[in-house]
Formats: structure tokens, sequence, C-alpha cells
């Protein structure tokens, strides 16, 4: 996985709560059996509006998305972090994220920073003044910021630290995991005797 | 001070534990399905890793398959494709797969129970969300993304944050008529989509205890609907009876080993939730949803809410693009709206005590004209089951189409998809936007409410109907 330090991009504000993760790709597109090429099924449905955020111009580099609350919430599909990142998304900024949303962009190298409702309504008014404008993420000192002068934004943002721990050095879990193989196999050996088995 | 029932189950499972770092869990059994697994099996192959236990894994064919034509080969190329990449990937790692075809193939949360997989104190995952159906047992399931699943293939571990605590618990009984679905779709409509977040769930009290096995994986299913880690329920007599003499249960010296354990697995009187929500049972009714997300429903004798009524600036707006996307006007009587399809599967009501439930009140009716019932078995062997129990004649006399097993309808990866505007009363568990097609409709109900309303062609429960 990459190193994620820091980032800054041109920021899409997304005005909607609940973009569950059928909304961010629908079931049809989950077909690929790759982990790139999801970028066609981003947001299908609203796509077809010419007038959706992401078919303006102004957003056509974007790679910060700006969402409401709930972000990522229902079906686990990991191809919702892959449509986004195949799309050029880096990070997702939202007051709250569904659990293995924000756990699959952990893996992914996706960064979903969670800020106070607050902060997402100033940054969606910022970009309604700025359209195009560009955010920075530093996931080091975790803040966002945006704009300059008096209007600046400068805020803090939560994310767990093993998993900022794992951005920063670009880390891959399965070699840490596979790093206590030692302790596995005692834990293994202690399991009782009773336990299903799937083969016999 | 006493343990919660899911602290007592996560502590039995941890491996390896690290201040800064999430415990590292032991998995008990892994289940995958062609969608979220191919990339997983790619990473193994690239890493040169192997499966770890591929005798606590198990596979199934159910998101993409049809249930029309199950016996030949898939139409679809493209399904076709990931279908064959799953054969291909379990037969070269080891992992015994349910095929299309093969009368154990069916929805991975429904066979994982039937053959006896799924136990009490078990660690359950799959690259679906809807893991948390195995939490019935009082397992500690719950969904994963695909790096996880592959993760999970190499160490049999998982690295995982160790969750709150929370109890629902419910008193009182459930009238007549009143299902483990109503029961879920009400809390969720009062917790929240996000009201569970960060949360495992047990669900307790006299209404939960009187459920019976399937009625209990119902509720589980959608804990994370409301945005649960995960939800279970302490296991107990109605548990160990439905498990016992199944094809994996633990048997003879081991059956009584394995219960004498399960009987221990239960919330210690002096154990303390950081959450509780309580719910009386005895209030509730037929539940529905009206909007887009599985929160925003009413009972079912209730009106479509007006966005203004909401509190909360979000929700208002929700609500106003709900009632757009829906084409429901505020106000309207739930019961007068008219409905096109009406689903009857799914990992959340797709078994054999659904379809009886569903057959019992369109026994001796019709589907109504201008409505199309669409009933598919969660598995080959609920299907087998039905047959023999002659629930299909029931439905096919009723006008229904009775199909092959899969997920199908519930998130229309096949071809049983809404057309655009088309709306339906489904017996799943997302109503998100085009869940179930592109500008399809979905409003979650019941198998009481989904049978009655075949019948009458508007959202309906059985007290609706004309005594035969």
């Amino acid at each position: 996985m990459e190193k994620f330090r820091t980032h800054t991009g041109v920021a899409m504000p997304l005005r909607r709560s609940n973009v569950d993760t059928d909304q961010i790709i629908p079931a049809v597109y989950l077909k690929r059996v790759t982990r790139t090429g999801f970028e066609d099924g981003l947001f299908a449905a609203w796509r077809s509006d010419p007038d959706f955020v992401l078919n303006r111009p102004e957003y056509a580099d974007a790679t910060v998305l700006v969402a409401g609350p709930d972000f990522g919430t229902g079906s686990s599909r990991e191809h919702a972090v892959w449509a986004l990142q195949n799309y050029g998304f880096r990070v997702v900024i939202a007051p709250r994220f569904g659990d293995i949303f924000r756990g699959n962009s952990g893996k992914s190298g996706l960064l979903a920073a969670q800020v106070d409702d607050k902060v997402v309504l100033r940054l969606w008014d910022h970009l309604a003044e700025h359209p195009g404008a560009t955010v920075t993420v530093d996931l080091e000192s975790r803040t966002v910021k945006a704009g300059e002068g008096p209007e600046a934004i400068e805020e803090s943002f939560d994310i767990d630290d093993y998993t900022r721990w794992r951005l920063l050095e670009g880390l891959d879990d399965i070699g840490i995991t596979l790093s206590h193989a030692e302790d596995i196999t005692a834990f293994e050996a202690s399991r009782p005797r009773w336990k299903p088995v799937t083969t016999h | 001070m006493g343990k919660t029932l899911a602290e007592k189950v996560w502590d039995e499972h941890v491996v390896r534990s690290a201040e800064g770092e999430p415990d590292l869990l032991y998995i008990d059994l892994h289940l995958i399905h062609e969608v979220t697994s191919p990339q997983a099996f790619e990473g193994l192959r690239l890493a040169g890793r192997k499966v770890r236990r591929p005798d606590l894994t198990l596979a199934t064919e159910d998101h993409n398959v049809p249930t029309l034509d199950w016996d030949k080969p898939i139409a679809d190329p493209v399904s076709r494709t990931q279908v064959e990449t799953l054969r291909r990937n379990t037969e070269e790692f080891g992992v015994r797969l349910h095929a299309l075809g093969d009368p154990e193939q069916g929805i991975v949360h429904i066979i994982g129970p039937q053959l006896g997989l799924t136990q009490p104190g078990m660690t359950v995952v799959c690259g679906d969300s809807h893991t948390s159906t195995h939490g019935a047992f009082g397992a500690i399931a719950f969904g994963i993304g695909t790096s996880e699943v592959e993760h999970v293939l190499a160490t049999q571990t998982l690295p995982q944050a160790r969750p709150r605590t929370m109890a629902v618990t419910v008193n009182g009984s459930l009238p007549d008529g009143v299902t483990a679905k109503d029961l879920v779709l009400t809390l969720i409509a009062r917790a929240g989509t996000g009201g569970g977040q960060g949360y495992i769930v047990e669900y307790r009290g006299p209404a939960i205890e009187d459920l019976s096995m399937e009625a209990r994986m119902t509720l589980c299913n959608m804990s994370i609907e409301w945005g649960a880690k995960a939800g279970l329920v302490a296991p107990d007599q109605t548990t160990f009876d439905y498990l016992e003499g199944r094809p994996e249960a633990p048997k003879g010296a081991d059956w009584d080993a394995a219960v004498e354990h399960w009987r221990s697995l239960r919330t210690d009187p002096d154990a303390e939730f950081d959450k509780e929500l309580v719910l009386d049972a005895g209030t509730m009714t037929p539940f529905v949803t009206w909007g887009t997300n599985p929160g925003q429903g009413v009972p079912l004798g209730a009106a479509v809410p007006r966005p203004e009524d909401f509190e909360d600036e979000q929700d208002r707006v929700a609500a106003q693009k709900a009632l757009e996307y829906m084409g429901l006007e505020a106000g309207t009587p739930m019961r007068d709206i008219e409905v096109d399809t009406v689903f009857v599967g799914s990992c959340t009501n797709g078994r054999i005590e659904d379809l009886r439930a569903a057959a019992a009140v369109i026994n001796g009716r019709q589907v109504a004209k201008g409505t199309r019932l669409l009933v598919v078995p969660g598995s080959a062997r609920v299907r087998l089951q039905a047959e023999d129990e002659g629930l299909d004649v029931v439905f096919k006399q009723a006008g229904a189409e009775w199909r092959g097993a899969g997920c199908s309808m519930c998130l229309g990866m096949n071809p049983d998809q809404l057309a655009p505007r088309e709306r339906s009363a489904s017996t799943s568990n997302r109503n998100f936007e085009g869940r179930q097609g592109e500008g399809g409709r979905t409003h979650l109900v019941s198998p009481l409410v989904a049978a009655a309303t075949a019948v009458r062609g508007t959202l309906s429960s059985p007290v609706d109907l004309e005594e035969l």
C-alpha cells in the first residue's frame, strides 16, 4: 500500500446524508474480478443527471469528497472504496461513516477523515463560494485546511491511531499479522475439539 | 464486575492483545461467495500465500446467480465469469463449495445455520454485511470487506478494535400478526440508521426469548441496518433444539461438552452495558418503510410523513429527497399505496418459516391483477422442504412465480430487478435508491404483509383480507 502523509486536491461537495454503498456503486457493477475498472459505476444512478456534481467541469479533477453524515452505510462491498479510488479520490471527509466502509478504506489506502457536522457545513459553504477550490488533508497532524485569510478553515479530523499509523507507513496488514504466526498456532492448539469444521 | 455475552465471546477469541493496537481475533468460520472473494484469492496468489484453514472456510454461490434456468449455464457472461472464478479459486485452494445445483447451495447466511455450522460462542465473518444474521446463535458475526476476506484466508484472524456493548431489551410479547421483521423495523425507525454504530448489540428480554431461531435470525440480520457492528441473542434451549442433529453440529460426547459450554454464554447479572434501549413488544404493529433507508418507516396503519414534521434539518432534507424518489405524497395512508411487485425471499426472510407464513395467507386466494409475486427460497434446501410441504403449489395456484434459491431481487445483481419507477413490497433488508433495480421503489415489509399485499395489490396486512 502507498504511504499517505498529506494530500491537497480539488474538493467536491456531496450534499447528502446516508450515502449508502448501493449509491456509491450499484450491485450490477460489482461483477468484475479485478480491483480496477470500477470508476464507471461510481454514483452510477446519480450520474445520469447532467447537473449531478460529479458531472460538473470544475470537479473533473476532484480528489477529495466532502459528504454528509453516515457516508458508506449498508453493504460491505469494498468495491465502493475501489470505485472512489479508481475514479481518482484519495480522501472522503464526512461527519460519520459506516463501520465497514471506514474499515475497508483503511485497508485500501483511501483516507476516511471524520469531522464535526459543522466542519462539513463550513466546507460546503466554502466550496459553494469557490467551486473547484482545493482542500489539504494532513494525516500527520490530523488537520483539514481550506481557504485563506480570515475565512480560512483549519480543523482537526478523527481517525483511529492504528489506521493512521498503517496509512502513514503504507503497511500491509497481513504482513503484520503473519509476524505473530506463533501466537495464532498456539491459540489454535487450545481450541475445543467440538468446534465445527467444513471439511472432514 | 461480570461480563456481557459479547465480551465473553470476544475474550475467548483474542489471539493477541497489545496496548495501542486492535485485538487480534481468531475466526471460527469464514463464509465466502462469488462477489467479494475474487480479488482476495488473487491477492493470495500474488503474495504466494495459502488459505490457512480451508477446514474453517465454506463457499457458496448466491449473489449473482439466476433463479430461473439455474440448472443451465449462467446466461450473463460477466456473472458466469465471477461464478467460474469462485469455482476455480475454491478448487485451487481446497475450499468446500456448494455450487449452483447442489442441494446445499443457497444464500450464505441461510446455509451456515441450516448445516449446523453456525453455533453459539463462535466468531463468524463473511464478505457480506448481513453476516450479523449468525448472531442469532449467540455468535459474534459481522460483515467484512475484500481486503479483510484476504486477511482471514491468509491468517484465520482479524485485527479488530473492541466495540462497546449495548442491550436492546424487548419486554412484553408480540401481538398476533406482528413478527420479528416488524420488531426490527420499529427499532431502526426509533434508533436511526446510525444508532447502533460502534456497538455489539445484545437483544434480550421476554419478547426475544419467545422468538424462534429463524425469527431471531431475521432480527439479528438487520443489526447492520442501524449501524451495529453485530447483534446477538444468548443461546438457550430454543437454540440447542434447533442445532441438535444438524449435519455439522457436534455429536455424542462432543455435543454434551458443547452444550455445557454454551449454557455459560449469558450476560452475567452484574455485567454493565455501555448503553441500553428498552422497547415494549406489546405495542408493536405491522411496520413498513416509506423512504429510502430502513429507518424511514411507520406502522402500516399510519400515513406517509411530512418532511416538515422532522425536527432535524438533515432528516427533513432526507425525507424530502426520499418522497421525491419514492413518488409519494405526504399524508397518503400507507394502505393506499399500490404495489407492482411483491418479493418474498432474502437472508432476512427467505427461510422455511417465512415461506410457510406467506403461504398460509396466500392459500386459497389469488394474487391481485397487475401485481407480481416472486417467491425465492433462501436456499435449495428451503426450496426442497417447501416443495415437500406443498408450499410451491399454494404459491403457484395463487399466480405467484416460484424460483430457485439465491439473493435475487434483494439486491438485483441477477436478472430479478425492478424497472424504473416500479414499486415493490419486499421482505428483504434494504430500501436504498436503486437497490432492487435502477429507479425501483422499495417498501420493506414482513412476509405476512408481503402476502396480504400481493392479494390486495396495495400495502396490507392479513387482517385486511376478506375471510375465505
